[in-house]
C-alpha cells in the first residue's frame, strides 16, 4: 500500500470539509436555548475596584445574570493555575499568585474581566454590558519586564516581592567564570525577544451546557487538549467532578499553543450555565482576542559567549528576563526554562553554560507557549552571538558553525539534555548548495547597482521535542505526565477507528494518522478514521503542543497496533487452521508461512467478532486494544536555514529574497505536510523578526490592540521558499520520528535578524525590524561611522 | 453594532432630505470606514442613508479637458478604467493600491475623500491634481476642501456628486504603506500642468494631507528626480506614532517625492 503508506504525499482526508465549509467549529455549534455571554473587561491596566453595581445591567431587556468577582467567589470556584513549579535558586517555590476567572478587588491588566452579562441574544448582553458600573482607583503600572524589579515598580501581587516569580538558574555559574576568564574572545549581545499576539484564524470559543437530570456539564471548547482542560477545571477549579464533566473540541481552527491554557472564559461559561439553567455561548472577538488571549515571547537578555584561540567556543552566559504577564498561565513557569535554557547549546559542542532566569509579573495579558515555546528564544540568543562572533573575528559565518558541531552521538549538555543522534554537517552543507553560498558576494554587487543593500545570515538551529519523559518531566516540576495514548478498535467489516488523545487543528492528524495504520495492517487509508477531541471517546491524552503528535501520539498508535497484529494473528490461526508462529500479515493478507492459504483482513476482522472459529476458553473476541505510549527521551529536530534579504537604505525596508530550509525531522510520515509545516512555521518566524510585536504605552495601553496596528507577515513577505531534508532517525521511538511543528517558527528569527546585520553593517537592530527600526540603525551607524 | 434604521434613497434630493431631517443620520457609500466603526460600537448612527441606489454617481467621463468620477464609483472601477488610465494613469494606478481586494470592490472615491482619513491615498490625488469637488449644492476647489482630521468644508447636508480632476502633463504617486493597515504611512503625489506644479501629502502630517510648497519650487525649475536632492521636510507638524515617528516621516517625503516625479517622467 505504498501510496497512502509512510512516507506518501498523501493530500490531506480532513481538508475537503474544511473548504467546503462543512467543518463543527465550536461557533458552528448551536444548542437548544442557548444563551449568550459577553465580557465586561477592565480599561485599565492596574486598578483596585472600589465598587460594582449590577443593578442597572440587570434592569436591561433580555438579561438571565450578571455576574461578578463577587458571585464567583461566594460560590468558591477555585482559582486558575499554573501546573509545572518552578523553584528558585534558594530553593523557595514560585510565587503562584491568585488567578480568579473573574476579577475581585483589583485588576491586573488591560482587559482583565470584571463582569460578565449572559443574555438571550449577543446584542442585548452587549449593551446590558455598557450598562455595569464599576468604579476603580487606578494604580500605577508597570509593563516593561526589564523594569518590574525595579525599587519604583508598582507591586502586582502580595505574594511577589518585587514583582519576582522566581529566580532560577542551569549550569554551573563557577566553571562558566573560569572559562570567561581564560577566553580569548568574548562575544556580548544584549537582546529583546519582542512580545507576539498570536493569532490562530479561529478565535476561541466555548459553550458550555448543564443537564440537571444527570447533573453532568458539557463543554464545546476551542482547546488543543480537552482532557488536560476538564482536569484542570474539575480537580483544581472545582467547577464539576471529572466524570461529571465532559469536554468536546470538535474542528479547532489553529492554536500555535495560544489554545492549550485552559482561560477564565470557559470556567466563567460552565459555571454560569449551571447558574441560569440554559446553555452559555461565547465566542472571542478579534480584538478581544489581543487582550484575552496568553500572549508569547518577551524576553529581555544578555548573552555571552567564550571562545578559545582556535576559535571553539568554550562556554556560554545568560541572563534572562522573562515577562510572564499579570497573571500565571497555565504552562507559563516552564517556557523560559527547560524549554529555553535546555536548548542554549543549540547544534554545538559547548563544555560550560550558566543560565540565570528572572521571570516577573507586569500589568500585562499572560505570556505562555507560542509556537516553539522558549526555543524560538534560545536558538535567537545562540545564532546570533555566532554569527557575530565570527563576524567579529573575521572568519567565516559556515566555518564557525562547523568548527564547533556536535559530531558524536548521544551527546550530554551542561544543560540536561541528551542529544541521541543527527548530522549537523550534512544539513549545513545541503543548505549551503541550496542556496548557493559561493555565489552570494556577486549578488551582492548587483544589488549594490540597484541602490539596495544584500546580507545573508544563517541559523543552525536545534530544538527538544515530544517533551517527555513523563518521570523526569515530573522531576523537573512538572504536574502532569507527557505520554500519549491510543486506542485501535477494528471493526467487523474490517474498517478501522483510531482514537488519539493527540488534538487536531491544523495539523493534519486525520491523514497521517492514518497512513501509520494504512502502512501497518495493509487497508486502505478511506477504511481508517481518526477520533480525538471528546472526553467521552477518548479515554484519557495529552493533547497536541511542542510537536509531539508525530513522536509521541504515533508512537502510541504503532504501540497499540503491535498488539492489534499479535491478537488478529491469533484469530487468523484459528481461521487458517495453522500454528500462530506461521501466520504472515502482509498487504492486508493473513498468510501461512510455506503453503498457499491466506485470509483476508476484512474476514479474520469478522471471524474476531462472530467467534465462530475459536472458543472463549482459548481466545477472546473481538479486536480492540488500547497503549499508553512514555517517551525515554526528548526528540531532536535540527536544521540549517539560510536567509537572503535586500534592504533599501533611503526607506529602511527590507524584501527576504531567498530562502533555504534544510531539516532533519527523522521518519517523515506525510513530506506534504511537513513541507506545509516548515513554510507556516518559516513564516511565522518571519513575522516575528520584521513585523509583529506587541507595542503597550507606559500606562499599560496595548497599542497594538488589533490587526490594523499589530502586523502580521502576509503572502508577498515571503519568497518561494527552497525547502529540503536530510534524515537522521529518531533512536528513541518506533518510527523514528522528531517532529517538524516548530522547527520553522524556531530557526527563522535568527536567520533573518542574522541577514539584516549583514545587510546594513551593524549588530544595533531590535526586533521587529520594522523599515523604521532598519532605517533607524542605519543613521545611528552612519553617525557612528561619521564621528569615527 | 447598534441598532439603526436603514434608508435607501433612489435620487439625490431624497437622500439630502433624509439627511437633514433625520437626528444622527450618516451617509454611506462603500462602507469600508463606517460600517467596521459600527462594528465596533465606535460608531452609532442613528440612521444610515445608503447611497448606492441613486442612478448617476458612478460615471467615469472625460470632457474638456477634465476626467470626472462619479462619487460611487469604486476604487476598482477607477483603476480598471481605460478613460480613467488614459487621461490620468497615476489616479488609476493610485486607486489600483488602496486597500485590499475587498476594499477596492466597495470603497468609492466620494466616500474616501468625504472621510479625509489622513492616512488615505484619494486626498493626495485630489489636492495633488488640484481637482473640483462637485456637490449637490456647489463645487469646492481642493485648496479648500481639505480642512484637517477627518474634517472637509461640506456642510452637514451635503453630498459628493463627482471630482473633476483637470489633466495634467505629468503625474506620480508613491506611497509607503504602513505594513499592518497597508494605509499610507506616507504617500506623495506630484504633478505638472503647464508651470503649475503641485506635490500633496499623506500620511505624514499631523493636520492631514498638506502641499510641500518647498518641494514645488524647486520642480519649477525642472521637473526632475535631482531637483529634490537633499531636499527633506522638517518634522515639526507630522504625525508620530508606534509606525513612524515624525522625523521618519519627515524623511520618507522626500524620498518618496523623488520617486513620485521619476515615476511621473518615466
Amino acid at each position: 500500500m505504498p501510496a497512502t503508506g509512510i512516507g506518501a504525499p498523501v493530500r490531506r482526508k480532513e481538508d475537503h470539509r474544511f473548504l467546503t465549509g462543512r467543518g463543527h467549529y465550536t461557533d458552528d455549534i448551536n444548542r437548544a436555548g442557548q444563551s449568550y455571554a459577553y465580557f465586561v473587561r477592565s480599561p485599565h491596566a492596574h486598578a483596585a475596584i472600589k465598587r460594582v453595581d449590577t443593578s442597572r445591567a440587570r434592569a436591561m431587556p433580555g438579561v438571565l445574570a450578571v455576574l461578578t468577582g463577587e458571585e464567583f467567589a461566594n460560590d468558591k470556584i477555585g482559582s486558575l493555575v499554573c501546573g509545572w513549579m518552578i523553584n528558585s535558586k534558594d530553593g523557595s517555590a514560585m510565587k503562584m499568585a491568585p488567578h480568579p476567572a473573574i476579577a475581585r478587588g483589583k485588576v491586573n491588566h488591560v482587559g482583565d474581566a470584571v463582569g460578565v452579562v449572559v443574555a438571550e441574544t449577543l446584542a442585548q448582553a452587549m449593551d446590558a454590558a455598557e450598562k455595569l458600573a464599576v468604579d476603580y482607583d487606578v494604580l500605577p503600572a508597570v509593563v516593561d519586564p526589564a523594569k518590574a524589579q525595579m525599587p519604583s515598580a508598582p507591586q502586582i501581587h502580595e505574594i511577589a516581592p518585587s514583582n519576582t516569580i522566581y529566580d532560577w538558574q542551569i549550569g554551573d555559574a563557577t566553571t562558566v567564570e573560569a572559562v570567561f576568564r581564560n577566553a580569548n574572545h568574548v562575544v556580548k549581545l544584549d537582546i529583546v525577544n519582542n512580545r507576539l499576539v498570536p493569532n490562530a484564524i479561529e478565535p476561541r470559543a466555548a459553550i458550555a451546557e448543564y443537564d440537571s437530570g444527570t447533573q453532568t456539564l458539557t463543554l464545546w471548547n476551542t482547546t488543543q487538549n480537552p482532557h488536560v482542560a476538564r482536569l484542570v477545571i474539575s480537580a483544581f477549579v472545582g467547577i464539576a467532578p471529572e466524570h461529571k464533566l465532559r469536554v468536546i473540541a470538535a474542528d479547532v481552527g489553529g492554536g500555535f499553543g495560544s489554545k492549550i491554557f485552559i482561560y477564565p472564559e470557559e470556567v466563567v461559561c460552565l459555571w454560569a450555565a449551571r447558574r441560569i439553567g440554559r446553555p452559555v455561548k461565547w465566542v472571542s472577538g478579534r480584538s478581544e482576542a489581543f487582550l484575552a488571549d496568553a500572549h508569547g515571547r518577551d524576553h529581555v537578555t544578555h548573552a555571552e559567549m567564550a571562545l578559545d584561540g582556535e576559535h571553539r567556543i568554550t562556554g556560554l552566559r545568560v541572563k534572562t528576563v522573562a515577562n510572564l504577564g499579570a497573571y500565571m498561565s497555565t504552562f507559563s513557569s516552564s517556557i523560559p526554562t527547560y524549554l529555553y535554557a535546555t536548548l542554549l547549546s543549540g547544534q554545538y559542542a559547548i563544555p560550560a553554560i550558566h543560565c540565570e532566569v528572572n521571570a516577573v509579573y507586569t500589568n500585562t495579558v499572560p505570556v505562555d507557549a507560542y509556537r516553539g515555546a522558549g526555543r524560538p528564544e534560545a536558538t535567537f540568543v545562540v545564532e546570533r552571538l555566532v554569527e557575530v562572533a565570527a563576524r567579529e573575528l573575521g572568519v567565516d559565518v559556515a566555518d564557525l558553525r562547523r568548527k564547533n558541531f556536535i559530531t558524536r552521538f548521544p551527546h550530554q549538555t551542561p544543560v540536561i539534555m541528551n542529544y541521541d543522534a543527527g548530522d549537523y554537517a550534512a544539513s549545513l552543507d545541503r543548505a549551503l548548495e541550496l542556496a548557493d553560498y559561493g555565489g552570494f558576494e556577486g549578488r551582492k554587487r548587483e544589488s549594490s547597482r540597484r541602490g539596495k543593500l544584500r546580507g545573508i545570515g544563517f541559523s543552525t538551529y536545534i530544538e527538544a521535542c515530544g517533551i517527555a519523559p513523563s518521570q523526569a518531566a515530573g522531576s523537573l516540576g512538572c504536574g502532569v505526565g507527557l505520554w500519549e495514548s491510543a486506542e485501535v478498535r477494528v471493526n467487523p467489516t474490517g474498517s478501522v477507528e483510531v482514537l488519539t488523545g493527540c488534538h487536531q487543528h491544523g495539523q493534519g492528524h486525520e491523514t497521517t494518522f492514518a497512513q501509520v495504520v494504512s502502512d501497518r495492517l495493509g487497508i486502505p487509508i478511506e477504511n481508517v478514521s481518526i477520533v480525538h477531541g471528546d472526553t467521552d471517546k477518548v479515554q484519557f491524552g495529552m493533547g497536541t503542543y511542542g510537536s509531539r503528535s508525530g513522536a509521541v501520539g504515533i508512537s502510541a498508535i504503532v504501540k497499540a497496533l503491535d498488539k492489534i497484529e499479535a491478537k488478529a494473528k491469533r484469530v487468523a490461526a484459528h481461521v487458517l487452521e495453522a500454528a500462530e508462529g506461521d501466520i504472515v500479515l502482509k498487504d492486508g493478507n493473513f498468510t501461512v508461512s510455506g503453503t498457499d492459504k491466506s485470509a483476508a483482513w476484512g474476514d479474520v476482522a469478522l471471524q474476531a467478532y462472530i467467534a465462530h472459529k475459536f472458543g472463549g476458553g482459548e481466545l477472546e473476541p473481538g479486536l480492540k486494544e488500547g497503549a499508553f505510549y512514555d517517551p525515554t527521551n526528548f526528540t531532536f529536530p535540527a536544521g540549517c536555514h539560510i536567509c537572503e534579504i535586500e534592504v533599501d537604505p533611503q526607506t529602511g525596508e527590507s524584501e527576504i529574497v531567498a530562502w533555504t530550509a534544510v531539516d532533519d525531522f527523522g521518519t517523515v510520515v506525510n513530506p506534504l505536510i511537513v513541507e506545509g509545516q516548515v513554510h507556516g512555521g518559516i513564516v511565522q518566524g518571519v513575522g516575528q523578526a520584521l513585523f509583529e510585536g506587541a507595542v503597550y504605552d507606559r500606562d499599560g495601553q496595548l497599542l497594538t490592540g488589533s490587526l490594523m496596528d499589530y502586523c502580521l507577515p502576509r503572502a508577498h513577505n515571503v519568497p518561494a521558499l527552497k525547502v529540503d531534508m536530510t534524515t537522521t532517525k529518531c533512536p528513541s521511538n518506533p518510527l523514528g520520528i522528531k517532529g517538524c511543528g516548530e522547527a520553522g517558527a524556531i530557526a527563522a528569527p535568527a536567520a533573518v535578524i542574522n541577514a539584516l546585520t549583514h545587510a546594513i553593517g551593524t549588530e544595533e537592530l531590535t526586533m521587529p525590524a520594522t523599515a523604521q527600526n532598519v532605517w533607524l540603525a542605519l543613521q545611528k551607524s552612519a553617525h557612528l561611522h561619521k564621528a569615527a | 453594532m447598534y441598532a439603526f434604521s436603514p434608508h435607501r434613497p433612489t435620487t439625490l434630493r431624497q437622500a439630502a432630505n433624509l439627511l437633514a431631517k433625520q437626528e444622527e443620520a450618516k451617509l454611506v457609500a462603500g462602507g469600508h470606514t463606517l460600517i467596521p466603526t459600527m462594528k465596533l460600537r465606535l460608531a452609532g448612527p442613528k440612521h444610515l442613508i445608503d447611497l448606492s441606489r441613486i442612478e448617476g454617481l458612478r460615471d467615469i467621463e472625460v470632457t474638456g479637458r477634465s476626467l470626472i468620477i462619479g462619487a460611487m464609483t469604486t476604487h476598482a472601477e477607477v483603476s480598471i478604467s481605460p478613460v480613467a488610465r488614459e487621461s490620468i494613469p497615476a489616479l488609476a494606478e493610485l486607486a489600483e493600491k488602496i486597500g485590499d481586494p475587498a476594499v477596492r470592490h466597495r470603497g468609492t472615491i466620494g466616500g474616501s475623500i468625504a472621510n479625509n482619513d489622513p492616512n488615505a491615498d484619494y486626498p493626495a490625488a485630489v489636492l495633488g491634481l488640484g481637482a473640483t469637488v462637485i456637490t449637490n449644492k456647489r463645487r469646492i476647489h481642493a485648496n479648500e476642501f481639505f480642512k484637517g482630521l477627518f474634517e472637509t468644508a461640506l456642510a452637514p447636508d451635503e453630498i459628493i456628486t463627482k471630482v473633476q480632476f483637470p489633466k495634467v502633463n505629468k503625474a506620480g504617486y508613491v506611497k509607503f504603506p504602513n505594513p499592518a493597515s497597508r494605509y499610507a504611512l506616507v504617500g506623495v503625489f506630484v504633478s505638472k500642468r503647464g508651470s503649475e506644479i503641485r506635490v500633496a501629502v499623506t500620511g505624514a502630517g499631523a493636520n492631514g494631507v498638506f502641499r510641500m510648497r518647498a518641494f514645488e519650487e524647486a520642480l519649477k525649475k525642472r521637473f526632475a528626480p535631482k531637483s529634490l536632492e537633499g531636499l527633506s521636510a522638517p518634522a515639526e507638524g507630522m504625525a508620530s506614532d508606534i509606525h513612524g515617528s515624525a522625523e521618519y516621516r519627515a524623511h520618507l517625503i522626500g524620498v518618496l517625492a523623488r520617486r513620485a516625479v521619476a515615476a511621473a517622467i518615466a
